[in-house]
Order: structure tokens, then C-alpha cells, then sequence
């Protein structure tokens, strides 16, 4: 399929703008100008519109078809969020309106909106305060590192070392050593939870933080963090929580009240925020007590009238992390959803998700070989294609598979402790039914590995392109047009 | 219960099918102990409730303001075709595009974002994004520092006080030496102190144009200086003035970000936004974020895959070059919907139309008695009256008529406490304009 920069031809355009209306030519001297155009398609509107729509039906979404990416949680975004966000008085709203005298009342619909998402989070995790304003997951966890840093700080604690365990997602580690910090990764035991022992030896004096994903990144629930914190605690280090996997806890569990001091929760996983092919999401910082003056400035107050305020008076703080008040539109979003659920609704989200993922769990572990095998997974389950292997077959050939019959594949190897990893994540939208017939087509294609490998390590077949060779990718960097 | 599909009976057959009675028992792994202290939520709304309740909290904001608000942050014209494309939720109900056989659209469509980013720029390679202006910044001042290996971050005053506030706070937690040169009295960059400033341990320097001021720029000798020792230059820009302006590659900029709002996205109180990135051949692997490339398969059809990734954190965790994972991604589709539409001779007009009447606006302001611009260097679309009296002042008493007529400077530049920044956009008309000098006046007069 041809790039938009070889459709359309010179001269053609795609929107009329309105003539000039005022009789003043503009007075910036030549040497500032732009001597040649920047080369931008000359199309039409129709040719726009063809390009872009032809170009979504070489994608895939939620809207398609089963979407189980571990780890991503691609449950279903409700359309009324979509809708909401495009009220005009929420889009037309300049962000600097604030700014001005008494402009915080212009802008009251908006701060009660986020006033109330941040009291909704704050009552679900169990923390004190939440800042909305982290931009995305690793952005909350990079304001996670700051606010543990200023703590130690204040308190004059010298710390150099935050403690992962090796099945952290990837951008815990970066975001840490982004701060400063040295990383101490422990490995994980052989049921996949965090090795208690070998974690309390890496924790020393100096250990700034212990971070750990709740549930874990393999679905698992830890059921020594307590304990754990405890131990972090008595040389005075913080537990962060990648809140990652905050939607099979629901109602069920809050970070805050098990011993985490803070936490990031990715609105665009538990919370059903479109993920946008790859953002924009959110991921507010939750706090409790004890780190509340570090949150970011500014923050959204109730005053006693009842109006809201945004406040700057926050001298310990970290400072400004984001331009504004955080990503308001994805914001917003989750404020519905909240709202739609209620109380029953958000652990109904919990019970589900991990019914959903023992379903599976329990359905193909005939075929493929579970990562870990407790009483129960949590919200997704880990599996391995050892068993495929043995005629070739890999996990990317399952994966690539498994779109040949129309389904988006699994997250697969990840976490990097299991090897060949195919992790699934059905997320509480699904039917038994959409399962069900997912469940079989894995058994096919387990049974295909063996009576016809070639076909599986080809796959896919169906698509309009099929496997692309990444390593001339990386080796021409063609990286635009 | 909304969005959960399986009936009571399915779910009872499923538990069956594991071998359990209750879901509850699929929380056994959860210590008893562990269960909430509270859950005070509200009870469930349904859709109509919500929307009533929304719509309430959407009609307490003022909208309806002739807008001559900018800092950064525009209100341009946004042709409808962007949001009923970025709607097809084909793109909006995806992931990052991890099975590339699924996702040339996602994939193809960051293609074309980052060949319009580096057009637009003049640049080599642009990343597929990141989260807004300010974040792009702090990646670039972070890329800079791997790059020489040095500490230093010197930072004219002309970049936009929001960002200088974010760099602040990021470079306190990442040691890094942080300096601000304020502008010289016309509103430009002060050659003569930044100069000073560059020295061995320099890693960049870090410019805006047009300036927070609206004050436009040629920091070619400012780059050339840089690059003499050793230091990169970096410029934030805005997209929509590279329409007429000069773009930032001809200066010798080493790396060029910006806000992307202006290109098809709504202001919608501060976000979502996406911030581009984009720099110089020579620098592509200390770039943070992702990057698309082009292949192709087997058979030679073309196709696009995310390249470059051994820079990436869910490969070298602590030693990536950013902990950066989830972009912007749907509103760079929007942002290059909005150029394609735009187009090659749009884009020129859009820019002119600004240009022209923020000239007008500028001329007319400045013929009430005792309102004086600010600064004597060229501007784009935005400039700084001096006005009589304090501007939060006139600011309140224009916003009662209907005005966001600007932002009053006082409360972040010392001596500025009468100055007020005015932006004008392709949106704004004759007559608006008209009435704005006229209720400035009216304020002026009472006071």
C-alpha cells in the first residue's frame, strides 16, 4: 500500500481555509522565512479519508476480535467514555484558564472532575493522595522514583539501591536508573512468586525502595508482601507498587492497606482507556500518608465552600512532572467507567477477570505446559510451548498462528524467567463463548505442531503481509520516506 | 452489570469446569488478612445517569470565550475529518503494535508521522513520539547529557516557563546542573550571557522558537558556539510556524522537539498531547522511545516494523536509553491526518493567517493610549502588550466580557506584572479582534 506522501498531485487540496480578513500583510524580515516547503501530501479530503480508512482495516483492535496480550489488559472501552470526552465544554477548555484571576471558576466541571477520579482511586488502592498528572505507566512509575527519592532526602537517608525482582516489567529497572539509582534484580523461585529469603538478603541499609507488581507479572499473588514490608520498612525503605495488574484486585485487595507506600495504576488498563495503538494512556501516583507533601504540583483541593482550587503552595514537593493536571481526556474516561461500575460492578470486574484466566488456565493445561501451577492464577495465565517445541515449533509460530484464525495472539516472551512464554490475559469482557472458541483453536494448533509444523512456523498466511524480515529493518533504517 | 458478558450460568459451568465451587475460591491465594480495610464506592450509574452527570459537570466550565490564550497550547482549527478518522477504532481499540502482521495500519501511519515530523523540521529521524512538549524536552536534555557524557544544561529563559519548571524539577532528582539565561531586553536570546555559559562541561543548550514571548529567532551562532565545545544545541518548536518559518535543522539544531497539540488535537484542559522528537543521523541510537522502519517479507511486499529496539527498556531494562513504553501514538495519527489534510500549501496558509492577524491584533492593541509591545523583536502569532494597569486586572475584567484575552506575565517574570501575552490563531476574525481592542479600551478607561 502506497505512503500518503505518494498519493495525490501538486496543486491538490484538503481543506479550504477562510480568506485573510484583516489588511495587515505580516512583518517578519526574510532571513527568519522558510526557504523551501515542508514537503506535506497535496491530497483531497476524500484521498485522506480512503488512506486512513484503508489503513484501519490493516489493523487490529478490541472492536475486532479477542485481544488476550497478557500483561495489557485489553478489556473492552466503553463508547459513552468516548462520547464524554468529546463534550465541548470539557475539549474547548484552554488548560491555562487557571491561570488567570478567578480562572480556577471557569474551569469547576473539570477540577471536580479530577477531584473526584483522585478520592475514587485513593478509596479503591487504599492510599492517602493520588497526583493525576503522570502521563503514562513508566511516566508514574519515573514520578514514583522522584517521590522516593525526595523522602530520603528529607530525611537525610543515604539510599543508592532499589530492589526488583527479575520478573518486573522492563521499565521498572529503567525508570529506577533514571533517578539514580543502582538496581538490585533478585530471582524469582521456582513457583514463579518472589524468593522471600534471597529478597530479605538483598535488603540492606541502603536499599531505597523495593518494587514489586501486585499481582505479579505472572499472574500471581505474593502472598509474603506483608512480611516483606515489614522488613523494608525497618531500614526505613519504601514499597512501590506497579499497579499494573490492579484488575484482579478490585474490591478484593488495596496496595495501601498490605504495606505498599505508593503505587502507580495504569488508567488504561484496569480503568478501560483506549490504549490508542500505543497511548495515550495515564498512570496517577498514589501516596500514602506519610509521602503526601512530595506529590507533584499542582493538585486538585476542595475548598470549604464547596468550589475547587488548584493548589501550588506545596514546597517539599517534587515539582511539575507534566504541563497541566495530567492526560484530562483519559482522565475523564475513567471517571465513567468508575461511575458505571459502582462498588459491585469494579470487584465483579476482579471475579471475572481471574474466572475468565483460571478458565483457560485450567482448559489448556492438557495441552501446553503452565509456567507455574498454584491453587490459582490471578488475572492471566503463563504458559510455555516446550511441548511444541520438539518439531520446531516455537511461541512465535503459535502466536503468528493463532492470527491466522483470527485472534490476536497472547504476550509472549514475557516475563523473560519463562522460557518460550505465551502469557494470556481474557480480561472480564469476554464471553465463555469467545473462550471457548479460543480454547480450541490453541488446541489446534498445538495438534498442528505436530501433524503439520510447516504450516504453523508460516503463518500467517491470511494477513496482508506476512513475516517481516526485522533484521533488514534494523540494518537500513528506513525511517521515513 | 455492564461490560461483563457471561451470564450467572456460564460462570457457575466455568467454575464447575476448574473445579471449584465459588469464585472466591479462586482468591485463595490472597491471605484473609489482606481484604480491604474500606471500599467505600458508590453504587453502580447507568449510561443515562452518567451522561446527565457529565453533561452537568461539562456545562460548569466557561467555554464560549473568544480565545487569545496560547503559551504553547492553541485553539487552531481542526478539521472534522482528523477525529472521525481517529475514531475508527480499529487504531483507537489497539495496542502498541507488537504483531506487525495485525498493525500495518498503527505501524505505517507512525511511518508517515515521522517522515511529516522530519519534513516539517528539516531532520533526519524522528522517534514515534512522546508523551507532550515538556517530556520531549526533558528526553532530549537527558539524550544530550549520554551523548557528551557532561552535566550542564544551560536553558534560555525564552523556553516556556512550563517547561522550565518540568526540566527543573527532572534535572533535581537526575544531577544534573541546571542553568537559566534570561532574554536579552528585545525578547531575544541573549548571545553575549549564554555565551559565557558554554564551557567544557556543557552538554546542551537548550532554545525555543518563537520564544515563550512569541518572539522568533535565528540560533545558528548559537549552535555553531555550542558545537565548538563539544556541547549539542537543542530547540523546541511550534509545528504550525514551520509553515513560514525558518526550520530548526537550517540552524544546526542537534535535536528538535515539540508540543503537538496545534497539529489536530483539542485543548482539552492540558491533554492528551503528544510530544515529537527528532534529531540528526549521527544520534539515532541515544534517541529514547520507539521508532518505526520499513521491510519487507518473503515474498517483498512492504511493510513496517518497530526497529532499533536494543535501545528499549523491555529489552535492556536499567540500561535503556529512556524508560519511555507507551507513546501518544492516536493522537500522532490525528497529527498527521491534520498535516495530509493540511497539506504542503495549507500548512503555509494556516501559518500566514496567524502571522497576519496576530500583526492586526498587535497594531490594533497597540493604538489604545498607553498600551505599549513589550519587546522589539519579530513575533509569529503571539506577542506581550505593557499595559497601563496590572494585566490580571484587565484580564478579570475582560474575561467578564466574554475575553480569554491572554496571560497576565507577573506571576512568572519579575517586573512583567502589567505584561500580557496575546495569541492569535487562523480562528480568530477581524471583528473579534475589533472587540477585544474596544473592551480593552472600555476596561483601560474605567480604571
Amino acid at each position: 500500500m502506497k505512503l500518503i506522501f505518494e498519493k495525490g498531485v501538486k496543486g491538490r487540496r484538503g481543506v479550504k481555509l477562510p480568506e485573510c480578513d484583516v489588511p495587515v500583510k505580516f512583518d517578519i524580515p526574510r532571513n527568519f522565512h522558510r526557504a523551501n516547503d515542508a514537503e506535506l501530501p497535496e491530497v483531497s479530503e476524500l484521498e485522506v479519508v480512503r488512506h486512513y480508512t484503508e489503513l484501519s482495516r490493516r489493523n487490529f483492535g478490541v472492536d475486532n476480535n479477542f485481544y488476550p496480550l497478557g500483561s495489557c489488559t485489553m478489556k473492552y472501552n466503553p463508547k459513552i467514555d468516548e462520547e464524554v470526552c468529546r463534550y465541548k465544554g470539557f475539549t474547548e477548555l484552554h488548560p491555562l484558564l487557571p491561570q488567570l484571576r478567578h480562572g480556577g471558576m471557569l474551569t469547576q466541571g473539570a477540577l471536580e472532575v479530577i477531584y473526584n477520579t483522585e478520592r475514587l482511586l485513593s478509596e479503591i488502592t487504599g492510599m492517602a493522595e493520588f497526583t493525576m498528572q503522570p502521563l503514562a505507566g513508566a511516566h508514574g512509575e519515573l514520578t514514583g522514583t522522584m517521590i522516593i527519592a525526595a523522602y530520603h532526602r528529607d530525611k537525610g537517608n543515604k539510599k543508592t539501591k532499589i530492589v526488583v525482582p527479575d520478573s518486573s516489567h522492563g521499565t521498572n529497572p529503567a525508570s529506577a536508573a533514571i533517578c539514580g539509582y543502582s538496581i538490585v534484580s533478585v530471582p524469582s523461585n521456582s513457583e514463579g512468586m518472589i524468593d522471600y529469603d534471597a529478597f530479605v538478603k538483598a535488603i540492606d541499609s541502603e536499599t531505597a525502595a523495593v518494587m514489586l507488581t501486585c499481582p505479579n507479572t505472572l499472574g500471581l499473588f505474593e502472598p509474603e508482601i506483608k512480611k516483606l514490608a515489614q522488613k523494608v520498612h525497618e531500614v526505613d525503605g519504601l514499597m512501590y507498587c506497579d499497579g499494573a495488574n490492579m484488575n484482579a484486585i478490585l474490591g478484593k485487595v488495596r496496595p495501601g492497606d498490605i504495606g505498599f507506600d505508593l503505587m502507580h495504576i495504569n488508567l488504561h488498563k484496569t480503568f478501560a482507556t483506549p490504549h490508542g495503538g500505543g497511548g495515550p494512556g495515564a498512570g496517577p501516583v498514589g501516596v500514602v500518608e506519610k509521602l503526601r507533601k512530595f506529590l507533584p504540583i499542582s493538585l486538585v483541593v476542595k475548598r470549604n465552600d464547596g468550589t475547587y482550587a488548584l493548589d501550588y503552595d506545596r514546597p517539599s514537593s517534587i515539582g511539575f512532572i507534566a504541563p497541566f493536571y495530567g492526560n484530562f481526556g483519559i482522565i475523564l474516561r475513567a471517571y465513567c467507567y468508575i461511575l458505571m461500575l459502582g462498588k459491585e460492578g469494579l470487584a465483579r470486574v476482579s471475579e471475572n477477570a481471574v474466572l475468565n484466566a483460571n478458565y483457560i488456565k485450567e482448559k489448556l493445561k492438557k495441552y501446553y505446559q503452565v509456567a507455574h501451577d498454584p491453587i490459582a492464577c490471578m488475572h492471566e495465565c503463563v504458559f510455555s510451548s516446550v511441548k511444541q517445541n520438539k518439531n520446531g515449533v516455537h511461541t512465535l509460530d503459535i502466536a503468528k498462528r493463532l492470527i491466522d484464525y483470527g485472534f490476536h495472539p497472547p504476550t509472549i516472551y514475557f516475563p523473560l524467567i519463562v522460557k518460550e512464554a505465551i502469557m494470556i490475559e481474557p480480561t472480564e469482557t469476554e464471553s465463555k463463548e469467545t473462550l471457548d472458541a479460543f480454547i480450541e483453536t490453541m488446541i489446534k494448533i498445538s495438534q498442528e505442531s505436530e501433524s503439520e509444523p510447516e504450516t504453523v512456523k508460516s503463518a500467517p498466511k491470511t494477513t496482508p503481509v506476512s513475516r517481516l524480515d526485522e533484521v533488514a529493518a534494523a540494518k537500513d533504517m528506513d525511517l521515513r520516506f | 452489570m455492564p461490560y461483563i458478558s457471561n451470564t450467572e450460568k456460564q460462570q457457575q459451568e466455568m467454575l464447575d469446569a476448574i473445579g471449584v465451587k465459588s469464585v472466591e475460591d479462586l482468591f485463595k491465594p490472597v491471605p484473609k488478612d489482606f481484604a480491604p480495610a474500606s471500599f467505600r464506592i458508590p453504587k453502580g450509574k447507568s449510561e443515562i445517569e452518567v451522561r446527565q452527570h457529565l453533561h452537568a459537570l461539562a456545562s460548569k466550565n466557561a467555554t464560549g470565550l473568544t480565545c487569545f490564550l496560547g503559551g504553547g497550547f492553541y485553539d487552531h482549527f481542526i478539521p472534522s475529518a482528523v477525529d472521525a478518522l481517529v475514531s475508527r477504532s480499529e487504531f483507537y481499540t489497539a495496542y502498541t503494535p507488537y504483531q506487525p502482521e495485525i498493525s500495518q495500519g498503527v505501524l505505517q501511519a507512525i511511518y508517515e508521522y515521522q517522515t511529516a515530523i522530519c519534513r516539517l523540521t528539516g531532520m533526519d529521524i524522528s522517534n514515534a513520539s512522546i508523551y507532550d512538549g515538556g517530556t520531549a524536552l526533558y528526553e532530549a536534555a537527558m539524550m544530550a547529557a549520554r551523548i557528551t557524557k557532561r552535566k550542564k544544561i544551560i536553558v534560555c529563559e525564552g523556553v516556556s516557563l512550563i517547561y522550565r519548571t518540568m526540566l527543573r524539577s527532572y534535572t533535581k532528582n537526575l544531577y544534573l546542573n541546571f542553568v537559566e539565561v534570561p532574554v536579552s531586553p528585545n525578547g531575544t536570546a541573549d548571545r553575549e550571557k549564554i555565551f559565557r555559559e558554554i564551557d567544557k562541561d556543557t552538554a546542551a543548550v537548550i532554545l525555543q522558537n518563537p520564544n515563550f514571548f512569541g518572539c522568533i529567532d535565528d540560533f545558528s551562532d548559537i549552535a555553531q558556539k555550542a558545537h565548538s565545545a563539544g556541547a549539542l544545541a537543542v530547540c523546541s518548536v511550534y509545528p504550525i510556524s514551520l509553515g513560514l518559518l525558518k526550520p530548526p535543522s537550517e540552524m544546526g539544531m542537534d535535536i528538535v522537539t515539540g508540543e503537538g497539540q496545534s497539529l489536530g488535537l483539542p485543548l482539552s484542559f492540558g491533554g492528551p498531547y503528544f510530544g515529537f522528537l527528532a534529531t540528526t543521523k549521527q544520534h539515532v541510537r541515544q534517541m529514547p522511545g520507539r521508532v518505526v522502519g520499513r521491510t519487507h517479507d518473503k515474498e517483498g511486499r512492504q511493510g513496517f516494523v518497530f526497529t532499533l529496539q536494543t535501545r528499549e527498556q523491555h529489552i535492556r531494562r536499567e540500561k535503556a536509553t529512556s524508560n519511555i513504553c507507551t507513546n501518544s501514538t492516536l493522537n500522532t495519527i490525528a497529527a498527521t491526518i491534520y498535516l495530509s489534510l493540511i497539506g504542503k500549501n495549507g500548512l503555509k496558509e494556516v501559518a500566514a493567517l496567524c502571522a497576519n492577524k496576530a500583526g492586526y491584533a498587535c497594531q490594533k492593541l497597540t493604538r489604545i493610549k498607553n498600551v505599549k509591545k513589550k519587546f522589539a523583536a519579530p513575533f509569529f502569532n503571539e506577542f506581550v502588550v505593557e499595559l497601563p494597569i496590572d494585566a490580571n486586572n484587565a484580564v478579570s475584567a475582560l474575561i467578564d466580557k466574554g475575553f480569554a484575552p491572554g496571560l497576565p506575565l507577573g506571576r512568572f517574570y519579575k517586573g512583567m506584572d502589567n505584561c500580557m501575552l496575546v495569541a492569535v490563531t487562523e480562528k480568530r476574525t477581524k471583528e473579534e479582534i475589533g472587540h477585544l481592542k474596544e473592551a480593552l479600551e472600555g476596561v483601560l478607561k474605567d480604571e
